[in-house]
């Protein structure tokens, strides 16, 4: 038993080796069927998570609301909108074009957040 | 969590003498006379509704109705997940009222998230009520996806813009705001220039002694603009009601009562039927506030409200559901 669980460590260390090597180089990352880089931005009591956030371009941003209320995200330029989000429901943007948005959940206006895009 | 009586009673009593004038006296202007009402605190006088010669005689108001508030009809989150039963049971104490209220203000958050399903739920629950006539404001809430559209077609008969109104009864100028649209990001409740020119012209042709009262969902005073409790432009509508005796505001949005006597303007904000808010400041964020269940009820409730134009006394009654 112990010697399986030995083994499977092994395994598990050196697939993960792979996997950082893998993402350290975006070259080969691009070349890879895994689709664009992703990020996550956490939306929990009334606020975005974090609050800037800097990706390069083609990176697709999901958002998330955990509150017990609904939240948006809606770009102050409207490039992007989502529709309501009700408890654990997600919206996904792929920044494409480089530039500074800044953004605000329309219901609750004094929740903002800003994603650049380089 | 904040203590908070079962059943409280904020009279504005202009011309008795049997209130406690001790704490912090301010002067009230009222129409026609030169009236006094007291706060403690910064706070309207309390009574318990206890006092049965007080409640009758609060009661006995030329003008009476009930203003709800939030009922969030379709939220189901631990903080209540229940909230068709706690609009029945402010429907029922509404009709447990010594004298059935005129009708009935809604100042909005009628549904959770726009669904017509909510709204017609609400409808229905509503219709047990003593009074066919409801009035509503829309809240946030209420205006999802659809700018309003679908409120506008439900509520907005005989209605200018996004909602707004105003109507006369037994002489009081009722007027209905909307300051939940087109919200700008870092920023609080909105009116817009257009509902403003619409309001400065609505109040115009009334005589200053006409008693006015201005209901809308967002508070139109700055309660908290960390949480964005208040209302970017609420200063402007203010400055159109300064040359009115009496102006009452009456508010939802936050959940809990809260109460400020500024001049001529007294402001006060109904709690929610369906789940109560922290108290500013109070917890990280503004979101539902989960209490013990035996709590909940005490924290949720109607506000009653009577015009006495003989006594040029107006009484504002917020009573819990419990």
């Amino acid at each position: 038993m112990k010697i399986k669980m030995r083994k499977s460590s092994w395994i598990l260390c050196i697939a993960a080796s792979m996997v950082l090597a893998l993402a350290a180089l975006p070259t080969v990352e691009k070349s890879i069927a895994a689709g664009p880089p992703t990020t996550a931005v956490k939306i929990d009591n009334f606020s975005f998570t974090p609050s800037t956030l800097t990706v390069k371009a083609g990176t697709q941003i999901t958002w998330t609301n955990g509150d017990d209320i609904p939240h948006t995200v809606v770009s102050d330029s409207q490039a992007f909108k989502s529709k309501v989000l009700d408890t654990d429901e997600k919206f996904t943007f792929t920044a494409s074009k480089p530039g500074t948005y800044s953004y605000f959940c329309s219901i609750h206006p004094k929740m903002t957040g800003k994603v650049v895009v380089e | 969590m904040p203590q908070q009586r079962n059943r409280d009673a904020i009279l504005l009593d202009h011309n008795h003498d049997g209130i406690d004038r001790r704490g912090f006296l301010k002067c009230m202007a009222w129409a026609g006379t030169g009236a006094l009402c007291v706060l403690e605190g910064g706070v309207l006088k309390s009574y318990g509704l206890d006092d049965p010669a007080r409640i009758a005689k609060a009661a006995k108001g030329e003008l009476s109705f009930v203003q709800i508030s939030d009922s969030h009809m379709g939220f189901n989150k631990p903080a209540n997940s229940d909230v068709i039963a706690t609009l029945k049971a402010a429907v029922a104490k509404i009709n447990a009222l010594p004298v059935p209220p005129e009708f009935i203000l809604h100042t909005g958050d009628i549904s959770h998230l726009s669904k017509p399903s909510e709204f017609d739920t609400v409808d229905q629950i509503l219709k047990s009520a003593p009074t066919k006539d409801v009035f509503f404001v829309p809240g946030e809430h209420d205006v999802l996806e659809d700018d309003g559209k679908q409120y506008l077609e439900r509520y907005g008969k005989n209605t200018k813009g996004a909602g707004w109104y105003s109507f006369d009864q037994k002489g009081v100028h009722l007027i209905g705001l909307v300051n939940v649209m087109n919200l700008k990001a870092g920023g609080m409740g909105s009116l817009g220039a257009e509902q403003l020119q619409w309001l400065e012209d609505d109040v115009r042709h009334l005589s200053k002694s006409t008693p006015v009262i201005v209901f809308a969902h967002m508070p139109l005073w700055n309660i908290y603009p960390e949480w964005g409790w208040g209302t970017d432009d609420s200063a402007q509508a203010l400055s159109y009601l300064k040359r009115f005796g009496s102006v009452t505001v009456l508010n939802g949005h936050i959940h809990q009562t809260m109460q400020k006597v500024e001049g001529n303007v007294t402001f006060h904000t109904a709690t929610s039927t369906a789940f109560p808010q922290p108290r500013p400041g109070a917890a990280s964020s503004p979101g539902p506030m989960k209490v013990p269940a035996e709590q909940l009820r005490g924290l949720l409730g109607v506000t009653d409200v009577n015009y006495v134009r003989k006594h040029h006394a107006l009484a504002l009654i917020d009573s819990t559901l419990e």
